[in-house]
C-alpha cells in the first residue's frame, strides 16, 4: 500500500475577483522512503495541492471541491480538524521555501524546534529541548548549545533551513513535505542541505515529496517525477522516463531551458508565452497557446491519461513527436 | 548592557530638562500679570514684604539660578497661591490621585482593547470583527470633554446610578476612568487588530499551524508576542495622552488630581506651582517612554542585540 | 540559480508594470482608488459641505452669533429656532455654524503652520544628510517626547488667548511627523535617477530640493495633513473646553461644548448638538485620511 495516495484532488479559490482553479483534479502516490519530485512552474498547483489537504491555507478563501488524500488508508480530507492535528507536525511534516521567514523571530531556536514534541508526545519543555539539541546536532549545528538559547536573526538562511530541518524530523515523520527548500539558498549550501536531506532519508526511511521548479535539483534527488501546469499532471514517472524518455511536449520544453554548462545564458531556449491564467481556466490543455505541437482537439478537451509504460502516464493528445 | 542603555537615556535627559525649566521658567516670567496682581489693595509695603518673602525683588537670573539650585536638591519652592504649602506637599497628595485614575483608566483600555482586537483579528471580515470595530471608529472620534459629560448625563443624571463628581468612593472611579480610558481602548483594539493581522500573514504562523498546533495555540504561542509590538510602542504615547487627558477629566469630575492643580494654578499665576507640575509631567512622561522602550527591547531580540 | 522560465515570468511581470504606469499616472490612480472606499469618499462629501456651510456663514447664518435675548434663554427647539437657544438666549445653530468656521479655520491654519515648519526641516535633514541630518533627527526624537500640549497651555494663559498665537502653537505642536515623513521621501528620492541627471547638469541645491524633491514628496505630506488637521482641531477644542482657547464671545466647537456641560441638565442638546458636529467632523477626516494613505499607497493598503 503507498503511504500516501491522492487521487483526483481539485482545490480553488474564491475571492472577490473570481474563482481560481488551482489545482483540477491531481493523483500521485508515495511509496515509503522513496523521493517524489513535483516539478512545475510558479502558480502550476505544486505547493497549494499539497497545503490544500494539510490544512495550511485559510478556508475561505481556499476550497477543496473533491478527491481523496490518503495516508496510511486514513482519507484525510474527511477527518476532524482535530485529528489532521495529530498527522500534521508529527507523521506528515513540511520545510518551507523562506528559512529566513519561517522562523518565529520572537522565539528561542530550542523551543521552537522542540515544540512538535510537547504537542505530540506531551514532553516538558525541557525534554523537548533536550532531544532538539541532538537533533540540531544532527543537521549540522555547530555549537547547539549556544544555539538552543539563540533567535533565528543570529542564523545564516542556510543555517534556518537547518533548523527547520531538525524541528520537521524530530517527530521521526513518515513523510516529509519539501516545498522548495533550497530555492531560497546559495548554490554551494543548496547542495549542502541536498544530501543532508538524502542522508536522513537514508537513516529513517521516511519518503519525501520534493516540491521544485529547478529540473537541476531533480535530477539530484528524484526517484519519481511528477510534471505539473495549470493544476494538473501532464507526465508523470520515473526520473529516468521523465528525463530520458519524455513524452510531453512541456516536459521537452522544461528540459530544454534547463541552464547548462556549454551553453551561454542567453542561448539557452525558453518556453515562450506564459504561464495561464488560472481564473480563466477553459477546458481544454491548459499549455494550449504555448504548445508548438497543439492539434484542434486540445483547446477543448483536456486528453485521458496514455500509459507509456505501466509506470509512465503522459497527458497529451499528441502521440508521436520529434524527439 | 540594559544599564549602559539607561545611564545613556538619561544623559540624554539632563541637557533636555534644563532646557524646558529655563524656558518655562523665563517663559512665564516674562509674560504680563504676575501672582500678586488680585492683590493690589495691599499696601506697598506689604507688597513689599511679599515680594522679598519670595525673592521676587532680587533680579531674575538670580531667581532662576536659586530655583535651579533648590530643584537640584528635590525642592520645587513654597506655593505663592496656597499660603503656607510648599509645591512638594501639593504634588504628594495630588500625584497619587491622578496615579490612579490613570492606572484605572490604561487597565480599562488594555482589557477592553486587547480583547476586541484579538477577537476581531482571529475572526476577520465576520460581526466579530466590524462591531467592535465600528465601536472603536466611535470611541477614537469622540474626544474626553465629550464622553464625559455624556457619561455624566446618561449615568448620574437621568439615572441615579453612579456619582456626578468627586473622589471618595470606588464609584466614584467609574465614570472618570471609563471617560479617561475609552479612546485609548478604541486604538488600542485597532493597533491590536492590525498587529495580529499582520502577524498571521507571516511566513513562521504557517510552521506554527505545520507543528500540529490548534489555533489557539498559535496565536496565543507564537502570535502574540510578535503581534502585540505595535500596541507596546504605542503604550508611551498613550500614558502621555492619558496623563494630558486627565486635565479635562480631573475638571469634569471634580478629581483633585495634578491636572486640576496645573490649570488652576497656571491661571492664577502660581509661579511654582505651574512649574513644579509641568515639569513632573516632562518627567513622567519620559519615564514612561522609557519603560515602554525597555519593555519593548525585552519582547523583540532583534532590538535588543542593536 | 533559478531556470529561465522564472527568468521570463519576471520579465512579463516588469513589462506589465511599465505598461500599467504609461496608462495613467499615479494621481489618477489614486484618485480612481479613492472613489472606490466609500467611507472616504463620504467623509470628503460631508467636509465639502461643511466648507461650504462655514464660508457662507455670515450669509445664511439666522441671527447673529452674539445677539442676546434675555427673554428667550434655553428656548427648545422650534421653527424660529431650529436647535433651540442657550443661556443668554442666543440661536444656537448660527453658534454652532460661527463656532464651525473657528474650528476649521484654526484646524486648516495651524495644520499649514506644521506642514510649513515640518516640510522645511525634514527636507533640510534629508537633503544634506549625514552629521546634520543625524543631529537635526536626534532634536526631533527628543522633541516627541516632550508633551507640547502643556507649553501651548502656558503660552495661552501668558499671552493671552490670542487667535493668531493659537494656530501658531498648536501648529508647531504637530510638525514632528511631518518632518519625519518629508525627511525620508527626500532621503529615498535624492537618490533617483531624475535628481542625479538634474544635478549632472548643474541644478543647483536649491532648486533640486524646491523643484524636484519636495513636489515629489507631496503624496505623503498631503496625507499626514489631512490627518493633522483633525488633531489640531481637537487640541483646539481641547483648549477652549478648558476656557483657554477662544474667547467670548466669540464661539468654536470646545466652547459650545464646555457651555453645552453647564447646561446639560436642563437642554442636553445643548451639549449634543456641537459635541455630534465635531465628532463627525474628526471622523469624516480621518475616513478620509485613512483612504488617502490607502490611495496614494496601494502596497501598504488593507484588502
Amino acid at each position: 500500500m503507498a503511504l500516501l495516495k491522492i487521487t483526483d484532488l481539485k482545490v480553488s479559490f474564491h475571492t472577490r475577483r473570481g474563482i481560481a482553479r488551482a489545482v483540477n483534479g491531481l493523483s500521485l502516490d508515495i511509496e515509503k522512503g522513496e523521493t517524489l519530485c513535483l516539478v512545475g512552474e510558479s502558480g502550476s498547483g505544486k505547493s497549494v495541492s499539497q497545503m490544500s489537504y494539510l490544512g495550511l491555507i485559510p478556508k475561505p478563501p481556499m476550497r477543496i471541491d473533491g478527491g481523496r488524500v490518503e495516508f496510511e488508508g486514513t482519507d484525510l480530507l474527511s477527518v476532524s480538524d482535530q485529528k489532521l492535528r495529530e498527522f500534521r507536525g508529527n507523521q506528515i511534516t513540511m520545510i518551507f521555501q523562506e528559512p529566513m521567514t519561517s522562523l518565529n523571530p520572537y522565539l528561542k531556536i530550542g523551543f521552537q524546534v522542540g515544540e512538535p514534541l510537547m504537542i505530540h508526545q506531551k514532553l516538558s519543555k525541557k525534554e523537548a529541548i533536550k532531544l532538539a539539541e541532538g537533533a540540531m546536532e544532527r543537521v549540522g549545528i555547530r555549537d547547539v548549545a549556544h544555539a538552543i538559547n539563540a533567535y533565528p536573526h543570529e542564523f545564516s538562511g542556510g543555517m534556518r533551513q537547518r533548523v527547520m530541518i531538525a524541528m520537521a524530523l524530530l517527530t521521526r515523520p513518515k513523510l516529509l513535505i519539501a516545498d522548495e527548500p533550497t530555492t531560497a539558498l546559495d548554490v554551494t549550501v543548496q547542495a549542502q542541505i541536498l544530501e543532508l536531506l538524502k542522508d536522513l532519508q537514508k537513516e529513517t526511511g521516511m519518503s519525501i515529496l520534493f516540491i521544485t521548479h529547478d529540473l537541476g535539483v531533480v535530477a539530484g534527488i528524484a526517484d519519481r517525477v511528477l510534471v505539473m501546469y495549470g493544476g494538473r499532471s501532464f507526465e508523470y514517472g520515473s526520473a529516468e522516463d521523465v528525463f530520458y524518455r519524455s513524452q510531453h511536449p512541456y516536459t521537452q520544453a522544461l528540459l530544454r531551458s534547463m541552464p547548462r554548462v556549454d551553453l551561454p545564458v542567453n542561448e539557452i531556449p525558453s518556453i515562450p508565452g506564459f504561464p495561464p491564467d488560472i481564473t480563466k481556466l477553459k477546458s481544454g490543455c491548459p499549455f494550449y497557446d504555448r504548445c508548438n505541437y497543439k492539434k484542434s482537439v486540445c483547446e477543448n478537451e483536456f486528453p485521458l491519461i496514455r500509459n507509456v509504460t505501466p509506470k509512465h502516464e503522459t497527458y497529451c493528445h499528441v502521440q508521436e513527436f520529434v524527439q | 548592557m540594559i544599564l549602559k542603555y539607561l545611564l545613556k537615556r538619561i544623559a540624554v535627559l539632563v541637557p533636555v530638562f534644563l532646557f524646558v525649566v529655563t524656558v518655562v521658567f523665563f517663559m512665564i516670567r516674562f509674560a504680563p500679570g504676575g501672582p500678586f496682581d488680585s492683590e493690589k489693595r495691599v499696601s506697598p509695603e506689604i507688597m513689599k514684604n511679599l515680594q522679598a518673602k519670595y525673592h521676587m525683588d532680587e533680579p531674575l537670573y538670580k531667581q532662576y539660578f536659586r530655583y535651579l539650585g533648590d530643584l537640584a536638591q528635590g525642592d520645587l519652592g513654597p506655593s505663592f497661591k496656597h499660603a503656607n504649602r510648599s509645591v512638594n506637599e501639593i504634588i504628594f497628595e495630588a500625584l497619587p490621585v491622578s496615579a490612579e485614575l490613570g492606572l484605572i483608566s490604561l487597565t480599562w483600555a488594555l482589557l477592553i482593547g486587547l480583547a476586541a482586537g484579538l477577537v476581531a483579528s482571529m475572526r476577520p471580515n465576520t460581526w466579530l470583527d466590524y462591531i467592535p470595530m465600528s465601536f472603536s471608529l466611535i470611541g477614537i472620534s469622540l474626544p474626553t470633554f465629550v464622553i464625559g459629560p455624556v457619561l455624566v448625563l446618561v449615568f448620574a443624571l437621568w439615572n441615579d446610578w453612579l456619582p456626578v463628581a468627586g473622589w471618595n468612593s470606588w464609584q466614584d472611579r467609574i465614570l472618570p476612568s471609563l471617560t479617561l480610558g475609552m479612546a485609548y481602548a478604541a486604538y488600542i483594539s485597532r493597533l491590536t487588530r492590525g498587529g495580529m493581522m499582520e502577524i498571521r500573514s507571516q511566513d513562521f504562523m504557517r510552521t506554527a499551524k505545520m507543528k500540529g498546533l490548534s489555533e489557539m495555540q498559535v496565536v496565543v504561542r507564537h502570535g502574540l508576542k510578535g503581534g502585540l509590538l505595535p500596541v507596546i510602542s504605542y503604550l508611551g504615547p498613550a500614558l502621555a495622552g492619558i496623563i494630558t487627558g486627565a486635565l479635562v477629566t480631573e475638571s469634569i469630575f471634580h478629581i483633585p488630581g495634578l491636572g486640576r492643580f496645573f490649570v488652576e494654578s497656571a491661571v492664577n499665576r502660581d509661579y511654582t506651582v505651574v512649574m513644579g507640575t509641568a515639569l513632573l509631567y516632562f518627567a513622567l512622561i519620559f519615564f514612561c517612554n522609557l519603560l515602554v522602550d525597555i519593555v519593548y527591547a525585552f519582547l523583540d531580540p532583534r532590538v535588543r542585540y542593536e | 540559480m533559478s531556470s529561465s522560465i522564472t527568468l521570463t515570468m519576471e520579465k512579463h511581470l516588469a513589462t506589465t508594470s511599465v505598461a500599467e504606469e504609461k496608462g495613467s499616472s499615479l494621481w489618477q490612480d489614486a484618485f480612481h482608488r479613492l472613489k472606490k472606499n466609500k467611507l472616504a469618499l463620504a467623509g470628503a462629501i460631508f467636509l465639502l459641505l461643511e466648507i461650504t456651510i462655514a464660508v457662507l456663514t455670515p450669509v445664511i447664518a439666522p441671527y447673529s452669533f452674539e445677539e442676546q435675548n434675555l427673554e428667550m434663554t434655553m428656548a427648545p427647539m422650534s421653527a424660529q429656532h431650529w436647535l433651540g437657544t442657550d443661556s443668554l438666549g442666543r440661536d444656537l445653530l448660527t453658534r454652532l455654524m460661527y463656532g464651525g468656521r473657528i474650528s476649521l479655520l484654526v484646524g486648516i491654519l495651524a495644520s499649514l503652520v506644521s506642514v510649513f515648519i515640518g516640510v522645511l526641516y525634514g527636507a533640510t535633514a534629508g537633503f544634506f544628510g549625514g552629521k546634520i541630518d543625524n543631529w537635526m533627527m536626534r532634536i526631533v526624537d527628543v522633541l516627541y517626547a516632550l508633551p507640547f500640549i502643556f507649553m501651548v497651555i502656558i503660552l495661552m494663559v501668558y499671552f493671552g488667548r490670542n487667535f493668531v498665537l493659537l494656530f501658531v502653537a498648536l501648529g508647531a505642536t504637530q510638525w514632528l511627523t511631518m518632518a519625519r515623513i518629508v525627511r525620508g521621501q527626500v532621503m529615498s528620492l535624492k537618490e533617483k535617477e531624475f535628481v542625479e541627471a538634474a544635478r549632472s547638469i548643474g541644478v543647483g541645491d536649491f532648486k533640486i530640493l524646491t523643484r524636484h524633491l519636495i513636489p515629489n514628496s507631496l503624496g505623503p505630506v498631503i496625507v499626514y495633513l489631512t490627518l493633522t488637521v483633525p488633531a489640531v482641531i481637537l487640541e483646539e477644542a481641547f483648549l477652549s473646553f478648558l476656557g483657554l482657547g477662544v474667547q467670548a464671545p466669540m464661539a468654536s466647537w470646545g466652547t459650545l461644548i464646555s457651555s453645552g456641560v453647564e447646561a446639560m441638565e436642563i437642554a442636553p442638546r445643548v451639549l449634543i448638538a456641537p459635541a455630534i458636529c465635531l465628532s463627525l467632523t474628526l471622523l469624516s477626516l480621518n475616513f478620509l485620511g485613512d483612504g488617502l494613505r490607502d490611495a496614494l499607497d496601494p502596497k501598504g493598503a488593507r484588502d
